[in-house]
């Protein structure tokens, strides 16, 4: 989904702190993204290959996407839990009082610029 | 993927497909790095193609600090811990504060093409134009067709194109309140791009987002689309009146609806012949006046502000 604002948005961001910090390019940026967060990581790649590509600043930025696991606590068993999407019930007592701690992530978490 | 959007990864089914979200578990991220990090975590996710021990890749612990000589090279990392959406949010919490000091409530319609939205605002606004102020934005990737729909019936409404975008994001929402010129104490019906996915993600400032969901659709979209019903606060089952011809089973929908969101409050209507819209249209009111009443207390505020500053003077 919506890939393309989102990277085009990551872009944004980078042309901010290039201005902010004083580098000119970037050669990898590192982005968190949750496994519950509604980006999928092949078409963030691909979308930020057509953006990146036509901007002096992230021309030759290398994309690495570090995937955050979807944890959620199960109020019945008292525990985090593994998800991997919304609709998961727990894998353990097969409830579905979960409620999300983690995987929602979706963040540029730093990057490399010279 | 949707060439248009670079939409989401069109998956088909009994297709082999390189990502695979089940995962073994096993994988441990130590994603709280600190500063020296070496970006060896080992992801064992299969879907994943970059390969972090490869000799192309870049590590942080390895190079930069060992083979910096200054004036030869300015590698550095710099550490930003951004949100993506941070733009799209600022905006957003913009539009957010505007509405708010203006009493305006605002509402982001979301829904798949053809739900009736813009059916369901016609009618709202044949109901409540006589009581206050009402202002649309209608969002759509071509034709001004549902704004001029809206505005036959005397209301002010906005169309924005997207173009080839598949949402509306905070900054065309900010643009189109202020072409609007959207009144005081009024309700602002955002009426987004018939998607059920990419609008979710994209606050817009508004107090609530409404999911309208016909019963001329699956009634499992809540459990295909569970991002969409996740971050609605209401959904309406609108066409209620072809319930009689349909198959649709609204308390396994209602059931759906709740496992992705339990605090999600349902409404029951159709926005053609007009059944179950008391509800809605005093839902509307009842978030008009909360509206008001939080604006009520800003100036309060800022009264006392000015009165103790007149005090101190």
């Amino acid at each position: 989904m919506h890939e393309m604002s989102l990277t085009e948005g990551v872009v944004r961001i980078l042309e901010d702190q290039a201005a902010e910090h004083g580098f000119t390019r970037v050669k990898t940026v590192w982005l968190e993204i949750g496994e519950l967060s509604t980006v999928v990581p092949e078409s963030m790649e691909f979308c930020f290959d057509a953006v990146a590509r036509g901007n002096p600043l992230t021309a030759e930025a290398k994309l690495e996407i570090i995937r955050v696991p979807g944890a959620a606590w199960c109020m019945d068993c008292s525990k985090p839990v593994h998800v991997t999407s919304r609709v998961d019930l727990c894998p353990d007592c097969g409830g579905a009082k979960l409620t999300v701690t983690s995987g929602e992530e979706m963040r540029i978490k730093e990057m490399e610029v010279e | 993927m949707c060439t248009v959007c670079g939409c989401g990864d069109a998956k088909v089914d009994g297709h082999a497909h390189s990502h695979d979200h089940g995962h073994d578990e096993d994988h441990d991220h130590h994603h709280g790095h600190s500063h020296d990090h070496s970006h060896d975590h080992p992801h064992g996710h299969t879907y994943h193609h970059h390969d972090h021990d490869s000799d192309k890749d870049i590590h942080y612990g390895r190079g930069i600090a060992g083979v910096h000589v200054p004036g030869m090279s300015q590698k550095r990392i710099v550490q930003i811990e951004k949100d993506i959406l941070s733009h799209n949010d600022d905006f957003a919490g913009r539009n957010r504060t505007w509405l708010a000091e203006h009493g305006v409530f605002a509402l982001n319609l979301v829904s798949s093409p053809g739900s009736g939205k813009t059916t369901l605002l016609c009618r709202t606004a044949e109901a409540l134009k006589s009581r206050y102020a009402i202002a649309v934005i209608e969002g759509d990737q071509q034709t001004s067709f549902d704004a001029d729909r809206i505005r036959a019936t005397g209301i002010p409404a906005i169309q924005v194109n997207t173009g080839k975008g598949c949402h509306l994001d905070a900054h065309m929402v900010e643009s189109a309140i202020a072409k609007l010129a959207v009144a005081d104490d009024s309700v602002l019906f955002i009426e987004n791009v018939g998607n059920l996915v990419c609008p979710a993600a994209f606050d817009l400032g508004e107090a609530y987002k409404v999911a309208i969901l016909s019963v001329t659709e699956g009634e499992d979209k809540p459990l295909k689309y569970p991002d969409m019903f996740h971050a609605a606060s209401m959904m309406i089952l609108n066409k209620t009146d072809l319930l009689p011809h349909t198959d649709f089973d609204v308390e396994r929908c209602i059931g759906f609806a709740r496992r992705v969101n339990p605090d999600i409050v349902v409404l029951q209507l159709s926005a053609r012949t007009g059944e179950g819209f008391d509800e809605w249209l005093a839902w509307i009111n009842e978030g008009r006046k909360r509206a008001l009443a939080h604006k009520v207390a800003l100036l309060e505020k800022k009264l006392a502000a000015a009165r103790s500053s007149i005090e101190q003077g």
